[in-house]
């Protein structure tokens, strides 16, 4: 795995505090918020924990300087309103980041379903997120749990079916 | 002991009745002496010692005038029986030349002390303690030469009586006294403030004084050297403002206020000029008062003023409370350039760092970094290592 390329504001002081500015503030949660979503994919991660103190992402130790827990939830309050990112837990202590939003998902799974009719045949949510059939998609490697909200939305729009089978899941598209 | 004297114990007029112990002895120095078992009377001047009954029968006895006592102090010592007990120390002045015959005329001691086989009463002790501090003695000689005419002599028998109730001790006594130490200190302060007064108008004359050198010196030119008279000038500048504008001439608030604010304009124009527009309220203050001498004005006066101010300079309070006088042509975006650019040029600026650099104070200087940032041209880094500053790169990033 390649080095992570941090971008040039991981290493200016500011970009740990809170700007009062309000332009400012905008601009700098939405450079952290972008750094969380390509951090997370860099390392394939899906899920967040506010208290992880050393994250080299929270944390930066050449320059001493860390993201406050209140700033963290910030950034993570500005994904979930984009759809990247959902609380796991009532104290919204962790959380669930995906690169793609869940619709964004559903309908490359449902795309990737058509053209390779599969419709009305079953799949298991393995062969979906780390099958040899998807290594092209850019939905290979997703986080079961996210894979599975993101049927959920799709089952809501009747477009499939999620079965539960012996603890795991599987899902039949129409 | 040689301050004693042998007299008869009677009260001379004014004198007064204040305490009286039984079995008392006398201590020259530290030395016991023959004088045992005896009972002191205390009165407003002086102190008695007498065998039982002497005193009644107004024989002569021993007898201390109190303005020779400096001062007392006390000693606890161990009793066999009853514990401990305490004797009280009389410091003395050396006795006077014109002092009658007494006891132990040879002694040295500069001290007696006053014990008794039980100690000393409690009342006594207190009493003594007052008496001398009360310094009633030095009162009475004043007023005997007023009082003394023969037709008072009779009211005085009445008042004697009535001062001997007064002269009591207890908590009335200490009130009394209270108020007398009180009553002094307040003629003390008139006093004093008489004597600022008089200085007062003293400053006009001076003033007036250096007018007249100044004007001289500006007509014989060419015998002063310009060096020395620019450094008169200089003294005569650190006096101050000729005719503070003062509360007595005017008789509405308003217009007191709007001719302070116009003095207080034109004396700080240059100054607030030289420290970049901007100057807090506390400066002013002292700058203002400084040049004023005397007729100091009080924060709220000078508040007030500055409120009234129109025209190149204007109050102004920033959101975080502080209050400053800046330039009307001094103007937040300028003063955001100006920050940025020292920002810039040491990369990041802590508080301190930028007042240092610019010679302001940290309320200003915070004050500019603030407003820096409002304007969006600098960006805050706070760490445990304290409030930097850094260009706001996050909008404005360096083009690569």
């Amino acid at each position: 795995m390649s080095d992570f390329q941090w971008p040039w504001e991981y290493t200016f002081p500011p970009f740990f505090t809170l700007q009062p500015h309000e332009e400012t503030r905008q601009q700098q949660l939405k450079v952290w918020a972008d750094l969380f979503l390509k951090y997370l994919k860099h390392l394939n991660r899906f899920t967040l924990s506010i208290n992880e103190q050393n994250f080299p992402l929270y944390h930066n130790e050449t320059l001493k300087r860390r993201l406050s827990p209140e700033l963290i939830l910030l950034i993570l309050e500005q994904l979930q309103q984009s759809g990247h990112a959902a609380p796991l837990d009532k104290r919204r202590q962790e959380w669930q980041v995906y690169w793609y939003t869940l619709e964004e998902y559903g309908n490359m799974v449902y795309d990737w379903i058509q053209e390779t009719g599969q419709t009305n045949s079953i799949c298991t949510l393995y062969e979906i997120a780390s099958g040899e059939n998807t290594t092209q998609q850019s939905f290979h490697g997703v986080d079961e749990a996210v894979l599975v909200n993101a049927l959920r939305l799709l089952e809501e729009k009747g477009r499939c079916e999620l079965i539960e089978m012996d603890g795991s899941h599987g899902v039949k598209f129409f | 002991m040689n301050r004693f004297a042998y007299i008869e114990a009677r009260l001379n007029p004014n004198e007064s009745f204040v305490s009286r112990d039984r079995n008392v002895k006398i201590y020259d120095g530290d030395q016991k002496t023959e004088f045992e078992e005896g009972e002191v009377v205390l009165t407003s001047h002086r102190l008695f010692w007498g065998r039982p009954g002497e005193i009644a029968r107004a024989a002569v006895t021993l007898c201390l005038p109190l303005h020779y006592v400096i001062s007392l102090s006390e000693e606890t010592t161990a009793s066999n029986f009853f514990g401990r007990k305490t004797r009280i120390i009389m410091h003395l002045r050396p006795p006077q030349a014109d002092k009658g015959p007494g006891p132990l005329d040879t002694s040295r001691a500069a001290h007696i002390k006053l014990s008794g086989k039980n100690g000393l009463s409690v009342e006594f002790h207190s009493a003594l303690r007052e008496t001398i501090s009360a310094r009633v003695w030095e009162v009475m000689i004043t007023n005997e030469m007023v009082i003394s005419s023969p037709e008072n002599k009779a009211a005085s028998g009445s008042e004697d009586r009535l001062a001997r109730i007064q002269k009591r001790t207890g908590i009335g006594g200490i009130e009394r006294h209270l108020e007398a130490k009180a009553k002094a200190t307040d003629e003390n302060i008139a006093l004093a403030f008489q004597d600022l007064s008089v200085l007062m108008a003293m400053a006009k004359d001076m003033v007036g004084l250096s007018k007249t050198i100044s004007g001289k010196i500006r007509e014989q030119k060419g015998e002063i050297s310009d060096d020395e008279t620019v450094r008169f000038k200089s003294y005569l500048l650190s006096l101050g403002i000729d005719d503070p504008v003062t509360r007595d001439n005017f008789t509405s608030n308003t217009a007191y206020f709007n001719s302070l604010a116009q003095q207080i304009c034109e004396m700080l124009l240059d100054p607030i000029e030289e420290h970049g527009g901007m100057m807090s309220l506390a400066d002013v203050y002292c700058r203002v008062n400084r040049a004023r001498g005397l007729e100091l004005l009080s924060p709220e006066d000078l508040l007030h003023a500055c409120e009234q101010l129109s025209g190149p300079i204007r109050l102004r309070s920033f959101p975080s409370g502080a209050r400053v006088l800046q330039l009307e042509s001094h103007d937040d975006a300028l003063i955001a350039i100006d920050t940025l650019e020292q920002v810039q040029a040491a990369t990041s600026l802590a508080v301190e760092e930028l007042a240092k650099n610019l010679g302001i104070s940290l309320l200003l200087a915070k004050e500019r970094l603030l407003v820096a940032e409002r304007l969006g041209k600098v960006c805050r880094d706070e760490s445990v290592e304290g409030l930097r500053f850094y260009p706001n790169l996050l909008l404005h990033p360096v083009e690569n």
